[in-house]
This record gives structure tokens, C-alpha cells and sequence, in this order.
């Protein structure tokens, strides 16, 4: 220890260096913990029992209808999104041929697609599934939008999974005489799922904390939405209600619901994603 | 002279646009042992892999030639499972699938449409007999193989191979990963195999390819230099690169 | 010899159409997977048909000089003026803002993670800082609001509704995309690189700083690109905390409409060449994000190359 403050005489600006990186860890997590720790504590007291009644009223600004409808949006967007997604990086993993044509444009989309920020998702559903379709605001015109939204971040997991299978179980595979698809149901995707899953719950969690490209597709009635029904999910009923002002309590207690399932999805997707690595091992 | 089992005629082998084999012509006979030798790079590898079409699956791989199992051109007039099922192969890796032995040894034939548990039990059972890791094996079937040694996993591959039935067995280098003693094990199973299979085997081990082979090709630079008895290969070659080969002069 | 050529070129032209796989369900799966594929392509070319179809239009008949240069947004007007120059500095002012809070702390975070953090320590600090991007961006605009606007209030007057609180809060959001992406950077530097400058006298912290760092540059210019995009493109945590005046902000605690405050906060009650002057406002978007993509195309294939 001694010895590194000898260094650090002679060299003083490396100690100033070492001390910058130091504070800006300590910045970054502090912001970390200030956040989570704030909404926790402005929003736990707030946290009420009729916050989860059966309905909404003007009075009782209840959220199990946001709830209801974002678990509906969740299973409806990612029912389009995952088999599109996964699909897509089978095809582009077990099919294509490397530094094809095609598989450089799909790449190249995909990467497109990840860039492109939610409200222009937002505006491009209101103008193709609202209008053009004519499908309203509506809960499904919000989950097509999402499922597009999405569809570049489960293709990536999925491919990430498959290269990580080893070539030499495809090849033992092969060698048996057995075919395409049933070397890549039984042998490939099973150990490749964990990944996979990671990468659907990922999704989930930023189906579950998108508000921008929600508005003006699946709307913000605050009802229990079938398929054709506008309906809020919870990030927008968050919105609705600290954007009018009268609600910042209960604005604060969503948030804690908020925070808490989309860290609890992160939290559970990094956990399947190593048991990943340990199952490769 | 009857019908070689396997036979090669003027193939040409490109990986873009390297030639990795130059005019092969090889004739392989039934229910003997035929080793591959030579130097890395030589290409014996990869005409063992043509033998039962693995090189589909390699990137800008270009064939030429005409390659026959039992004088039926398995490049043209064969679907490419069934020559797989009939040509089995044995990796220089053992690469046991990541589920049970039981099932391992059961996914070619469920491959091939065998369900019934029965006829599986004993398919299994039977393989890993000839394959003599019956004994190891028998009271962890439906255990995964990860935690066995190198020699006994690539013995349940040669079981797993034998499972679908084939009638020639391809073995790329099987015991380059394994110790002493597991590749005698594996060398004595290759014999015992031979007086039901045809048997190609790819080897580095010079020794490897006396003891055990009938014939043996060697190959230097993508051609084959000479392809004769190994008994004459090893004593009394006829090309001054064999011989320079074989006593360890350059490779 | 002739006749070998002529052969082997027989073989050659046979094997293509060799039988590959007689089942017909081999074949109809491989088709919709490829049709799967093809989804992610048809994604991006219908947005942007509608995108540039629908906004092209509204922005020749507003005029481009008019939409892009015009200081005075005022749909609602007669006649209406659709000038949307205030909220294309609002957007560069915030992100500039945020990259200035963000990148530098980003990148001292990365570097410590990366070079000092001692393993055990690096497994529970960067945990935080990916949950980081998890956090909804509503969520951010919540703790804006309720705190960092009162802050501002406070320390500077004026509403504390600011680009100097938007770009605190935006500079906050795009750290986990610039550590993130930086420790894989900085950590695939190969170890030959720092050793040699420590081999020479140098200290651990003038190695890493002069040596790795430098190394693994594209890799961090592409987060950084990275970032940007999600600073401009970010629309909730925005509007909550902005003011969304349509004014060009005159100093740091001005209030500010971004491009995409812009959009969300008057889609609900817009029509007919309003609504489409809003589209076209999402093209501008639009344009700066594939702008940026490009850039960050150009970065990782150079260092893909180099």
C-alpha cells in the first residue's frame, strides 16, 4: 500500500485519475440507489388496498385494470414477437450462409429497428394500425407496435444462444442422419433456451415500462380492454395521472409497482442467462 | 476382385479457392480397416468427411467427382440421411449430446422412426455392449455422460454411431484427445467392430495405423502418394516420401 | 484429362440441384423461418414508406425552409405557422447537455469497472448500473419531476421545468448504454497492450489511460453514438421535466420542447396538416436516428476491419 502511494508522489496524476474513476462509480451508483430508494420511500405509504379495487373511478384512482391490460399486452405482443424473433434468428443462424446478401440486410434492419426511439414506433403504429388498418386505438394496434419494437432484441438473444451451441453436437447430430429440423429441435434449442428465455424476458420488461409508443396506439382508458378495446397499460396510467397533477401519490405508489416488476424481470433474466453459462460449462 | 464397398473416382475438393484434394481415386473394401495418414493439412480429414457428405455443411465447399457406396453415387442418386444413417461417423472430440446416455444412444434411431420403448431398450443395451461400455454405463442410463472419463464418452459415441445401424463406420482421429490405455481400449473395439463394419479411420498415430488397419492411404498435400497394404506401406513402401514419412523424416 | 474435366464439371453442375431433403416438412419449415426473417426487413421499409410518405408531403407544402428554419410553431393560428427550428435546437441542446454530464462519467465509470474494480467488488456494482437501463423512462420523468425540478427551482429559480434539468435526467439515462458497452470494449483490449506500457515504467492508471483506453476507442465512440440516439429519441422522462415551451431556450434554465415532446404532447388533439406537420417532425427524428446509425455502422465495422 505504502509502495502505491510512493508511485502515486512521483506520478500525482495517476492518483487524480484513480480518484476521478473512483467518484464517478460512486456517482453512478449513488443515482442508482437514490432513484429505486426514493420511489420506494415516497411510494410505499401510498400503496393502499384500494388501489387495487376492481375498477376506476375519478375517486379511487385503482390500477388492477392498468394491471390487467399490460399482462394482456404483454402475452399478445410477445405471442407476435417471440416466434417472429426466434424464427428469424434460426433462419439466420442455422440456415443462412455466413456473410450472405441477405443475412447482412436483415443485420442491418435489425440494428435499424433497435435504434429507432419508441415515440417514432409510437406515431408509425397510430398512422399504420390505427388509421391504416383501421384497427382504432386499440389493445392489439399497442402490441403490433410493440411486437415490432421488440422483435430486434429477442432475435439477438435467440442468436446469440445458437452460436453459443457447440458445432460439434450439430455435427454428431448430422452425422446420424438426421435432418435440419430435427437437429434443431433436440439437439440445438435445448440447451440454447435459457438464452432465449433471457432475452424474451427482456422484452417483457420494456413491453412492460413503455409508455411513448402506447399513447397514441393502444390509448389511455383506464377500462379493462378486450383485443379491439383501447386500454392503459401501467406505464401509461403512471403517466395519466402524474401528468394531470392530482394524483402525484398515487403516481408515486405505480411507480414503486412499476419499478419493482421491471427490476424483479431484469433480475431474473440476468439469473437465466447465467445459469446459461453454467449449463455451458 | 468384388464390389469395393466405398469407392472415390477423380475428386477434386475445394474450401474457396484452395484445393484441399487433388484427383483422388481410393477403392475401400468391405469389413476391413482403411486408415488415412499423414501430415495436418494433408486432407485426409477432409475425404473422410465426403465419405458421408459432412463437408455439405463447411461453407463454400465445392466437390467434384463421383463418390459410390456400393456402386449407388451418394452425391446424386442418395438422400443425404439415409446415406448418414448407412455411413456413420465417430468425431475426433467425443461429442455426446448435453441429455442422458440413454437418450444419446436412442436419437438416432427415434431419428430414423423408432418409438417403441421396448426395441430402444435393447438397441441400447445391445450397442453399448458392442461397444464395450455396457458395464460402465448400465446403472446410470438415464444419467448424463459429462461427469465420465474422455475414453468412456467416446466409446458411448461409437455405441451412439453403432446405434442406427450402419455399415461403414468413419472415425476422424477418435483417440487424439484420450490417454494411453482408453486409446487401447478404443483400438481394441475397432478390431473386434471390423468383422461386421467397414471401418475408415483418420489417425496421426503411425503406430495406431499398424496395429489396427488392414490397408492404409497416406497423404501428403491433398493427394494420396501411396494406398496399399499397411503391412507394405510401413516396410516396404513404394515412394521415397512414404519412406521419408514414415520414419519421421518431415510431418 | 479431357475427359476427367468433363466429368468432374458434370459433378459440379449435378450438385446443386442434388436431393438435399426429400420431406416436405423440412422445406416448409425452412420457408417460414426465411419468411420470419424477411419480417424484420419489411418492419423497417413500411415504417419508413409511411413515415417519409406521410411527412414528405406536409413538410413541401409547409415549405423546408418554413418547417425547419421557422422559429414560430403555432398550429392553431391564422394562418397557422409550422416552424419547428425552436424544437430542433431543444433536441441538440438536451443531448449535448446529457452528453456532457453522462460521457465523461460514463467512461470514468467504465474504466474503473473495467481496469481497477477488484472481481468480487465488479460483481455487485454492476448489477445497479444495467438495472439502470431497465428502469422505466416514466419513471425517470416521475423522479425528475419530483426531484431534480424542485432542486433546480431552488438553487437557480425559475420553474426548474429546464434544459439543465432535462439534461441531467437524460444524462442519467444513457450511463448504463455508454458503461455497458465500454467495460466489453475495455476489457477486449488484449492484456500484451498494457502490459507492455507497464513493462516501460508506466503506472497502472497511465497505462490504462494512454494505452487501453486509446485501444478500445471505436468501441467506445460506438456507445457513445449509441447514446446520443437514445438521448435524442427519449420522449416521456423528456416531457415531464421540459416545459415544453416552443421558444428557443435562451440560457440553461430556459424551458425546452424537444422533437419528440413535441410529437407526444399535441398528437392527441391534432389534424389534417397539423397532425402531418407532427409527422413531420417525426421524419426530422427519424432522419437524425438513421443518421446516427450510420455513424455507428461506420465505427464498429472499422474496428471489425481494424
Amino acid at each position: 500500500m505504502s509502495d502505491r502511494m510512493k508511485t502515486y508522489k512521483t506520478h500525482p496524476m495517476s492518483l487524480v485519475f484513480n480518484i476521478l474513476t473512483k467518484i464517478a462509480v460512486v456517482l453512478t451508483i449513488s443515482v442508482f440507489l437514490l432513484i429505486v430508494g426514493y420511489v420506494i420511500i415516497k411510494g410505499v405509504p401510498y400503496l393502499k388496498p384500494s388501489l387495487f379495487a376492481k375498477t376506476y373511478t375519478t375517486e379511487n384512482v385503482s390500477m388492477l385494470p392498468a394491471i390487467v391490460n399490460t399482462f394482456e399486452m404483454l402475452l399478445v405482443s410477445l405471442a407476435i414477437a417471440a416466434p417472429l424473433g426466434i424464427f428469424c434468428a434460426i433462419y439466420l443462424v442455422e440456415y443462412a450462409k455466413k456473410g450472405n446478401k441477405f443475412v447482412r440486410i436483415i443485420r442491418l434492419t435489425t440494428e435499424t429497428l433497435s435504434g429507432i426511439p419508441s415515440i417514432v414506433y409510437g406515431l408509425f403504429g397510430n398512422m399504420f394500425f390505427v388509421l391504416a388498418l383501421n384497427w382504432k386505438l386499440s389493445m392489439l394496434s399497442g402490441a403490433c407496435t410493440l411486437a415490432i419494437m421488440v422483435l430486434p432484441l429477442i432475435i439477438r438473444s435467440t442468436e446469440e444462444a445458437l452460436k453459443s451451441v457447440d458445432d460439434s453436437f450439430r455435427e454428431g447430430s448430422y452425422g446420424l442422419g438426421a435432418g435440419k429440423l430435427r437437429t434443431i429441435f433436440v439437439i440445438v434449442l435445448p440447451p440454447a433456451i435459457s438464452g432465449i428465455l433471457s432475452g424474451v424476458i427482456l422484452a417483457m420488461g420494456r413491453i412492460f415500462g413503455e409508455t411513448a409508443a402506447l399513447i397514441y396506439t393502444a390509448g389511455t382508458i383506464a377500462k379493462y380492454a378486450g383485443l379491439t378495446d383501447s386500454g392503459r397499460t401501467l406505464s401509461i396510467h403512471m403517466y395519466s395521472l402524474s401528468n394531470e397533477g392530482l394524483y402525484m401519490n398515487e403516481a408515486s405508489a405505480t411507480a414503486v409497482v412499476l419499478l419493482a416488476v421491471v427490476l424483479l424481470l431484469n433480475g431474473l433474466a440476468s439469473l437465466v442467462a447465467r445459469k446459461l453459462s453454467k449449463g455451458g460449462n | 476382385m468384388t464390389q469395393p464397398k466405398l469407392q472415390v473416382k477423380n475428386c477434386d475438393l475445394f474450401y474457396g479457392d484452395f484445393q484441399a484434394l487433388k484427383n483422388i481415386n481410393l477403392s475401400i473394401a468391405e469389413k476391413e480397416i482403411t486408415a488415412f495418414i499423414g501430415p495436418s493439412g494433408c486432407g485426409k480429414s477432409t475425404l473422410l468427411k465426403s465419405l458421408n457428405r459432412m463437408n455439405d455443411l463447411v461453407e463454400g465447399c465445392k466437390i467434384t467427382g463421383e463418390f459410390t457406396l456400393d456402386g449407388v453415387n451418394i452425391y446424386k442418386d442418395m438422400e443425404i440421411t439415409e446415406l448418414r444413417k448407412r455411413v456413420g461417423m465417430v468425431f475426433q472430440k467425443p461429442n455426446l449430446f448435453p441429455m442422458s446416455i440413454y437418450d444419446n444412444i436412442a436419437y438416432g434411431p427415434r431419428t430414423h422412426g423408432i418409438k417403441k420403448k421396448a426395441e430402444l431398450d435393447e438397441i441400447v443395451e445391445t450397442t453399448l455392449r458392442q461397444a464395450s461400455v455396457w458395464d460402465e454405463t448400465k446403472d446410470r442410463l438415464k444419467k448424463s455422460a459429462l461427469g465420465m472419463s474422455g475414453g468412456q464418452q467416446q466409446r458411448i459415441c461409437i455405441a451412439r454411431a453403432l446405434a442406427v445401424k450402419p455399415e461403414v463406420l468413419l472415425m476422424d482421429e477418435p483417440t487424439s484427445a484420450l490417454d494411453p490405455i482408453s486409446t487401447i481400449k478404443i483400438e481394441e473395439l475397432a478390431t473386434e467392430l471390423k468383422k461386421n463394419y467397414t471401418i475408415v479411420i483418420v489417425t496421426h498415430n503411425m503406430q495406431q495405423a499398424t496395429r489396427i488397419s488392414d490397408k492404409t492411404a497416406f497423404f501428403l498435400h491433398g493427394e494420396i502418394v501411396e494406398f496399399d497394404e499397411t503391412q507394405r506401406i510401413f516396410s516396404n513402401p513404394k515412394e521415397q516420401k512414404t519412406l521419408e514419412y514414415i520414419t519421421g523424416r518431415f510431418g | 484429362m479431357t475427359e476427367n474435366t468433363a466429368a468432374a464439371a458434370d459433378t459440379a453442375a449435378q450438385k446443386p440441384t442434388a436431393k438435399q431433403s426429400p420431406h416436405l416438412l423440412e422445406k416448409a419449415m425452412k420457408a417460414l423461418f426465411c419468411l420470419c426473417a424477411c419480417v424484420s426487413v419489411a418492419a423497417v421499409i413500411v415504417i419508413c414508406i409511411f413515415m417519409f410518405a406521410k411527412g414528405c408531403p406536409a413538410i413541401a407544402k409547409i415549405g423546408v425552409g418554413n418547417f425547419l428554419f421557422g422559429t414560430d410553431w403555432s398550429p392553431r393560428n391564422v394562418p397557422a405557422s409550422y416552424g419547428i427550428f425552436p424544437m430542433i435546437v431543444g433536441s441538440l441542446y438536451c443531448t449535448a447537455g446529457a452528453i456532457i454530464i453522462g460521457v465523461p462519467i460514463g467512461l470514468l465509470t467504465a474504466i474503473y469497472m473495467a481496469k481497477f474494480c477488484p472481481k468480487k467488488l465488479f460483481k455487485w456494482l454492476m448489477p445497479p448500473i444495467n438495472l439502470l437501463a431497465g428502469i422505466p423512462s416514466i419513471v425517470y420523468g416521475f423522479f425528475g419531476m419530483v426531484v431534480v425540478v424542485p432542486i433546480i427551482r431552488n438553487l437557480f429559480g425559475g420553474t426548474g421545468n429546464s434544459v439543465l434539468t432535462v439534461s441531467i435526467i437524460l444524462g442519467i439515462m444513457i450511463l448504463p448504454t455508454i458503461v455497458g458497452m465500454s467495460v466489453s470494449a475495455l476489457k477486449a483490449v488484449p492484456e500484451s497492450y498494457y502490459e507492455g506500457a507497464v513493462a516501460l515504467g508506466a503506472t497502472h492508471e497511465r497505462a490504462v489511460a494512454t494505452v487501453v483506453f486509446p485501444a478500445a476507442k471505436s468501441g467506445i465512440l460506438a456507445s457513445v453514438i449509441l447514446a446520443v440516439g437514445r438521448a435524442i429519441g427519449e420522449t416521456m422522462a423528456v416531457i415531464m421535466i421540459a416545459g415544453n415551451s416552443t421558444i428557443i431556450p435562451r440560457s440553461l434554465l430556459d424551458s425546452v420542447r424537444t422533437l419528440t415532446g413535441n410529437i407526444v404532447i399535441e398528437m392527441s388533439y391534432a389534424e389534417g396538416l397539423h397532425y402531418d406537420a407532427l409527422i413531420g417532425t417525426g421524419v426530422v427524428l427519424f432522419v437524425f436516428i438513421l443518421l446516427l446509425n450510420l455513424c455507428f455502422n461506420l465505427v464498429t465495422n472499422r474496428k471489425d476491419k481494424g
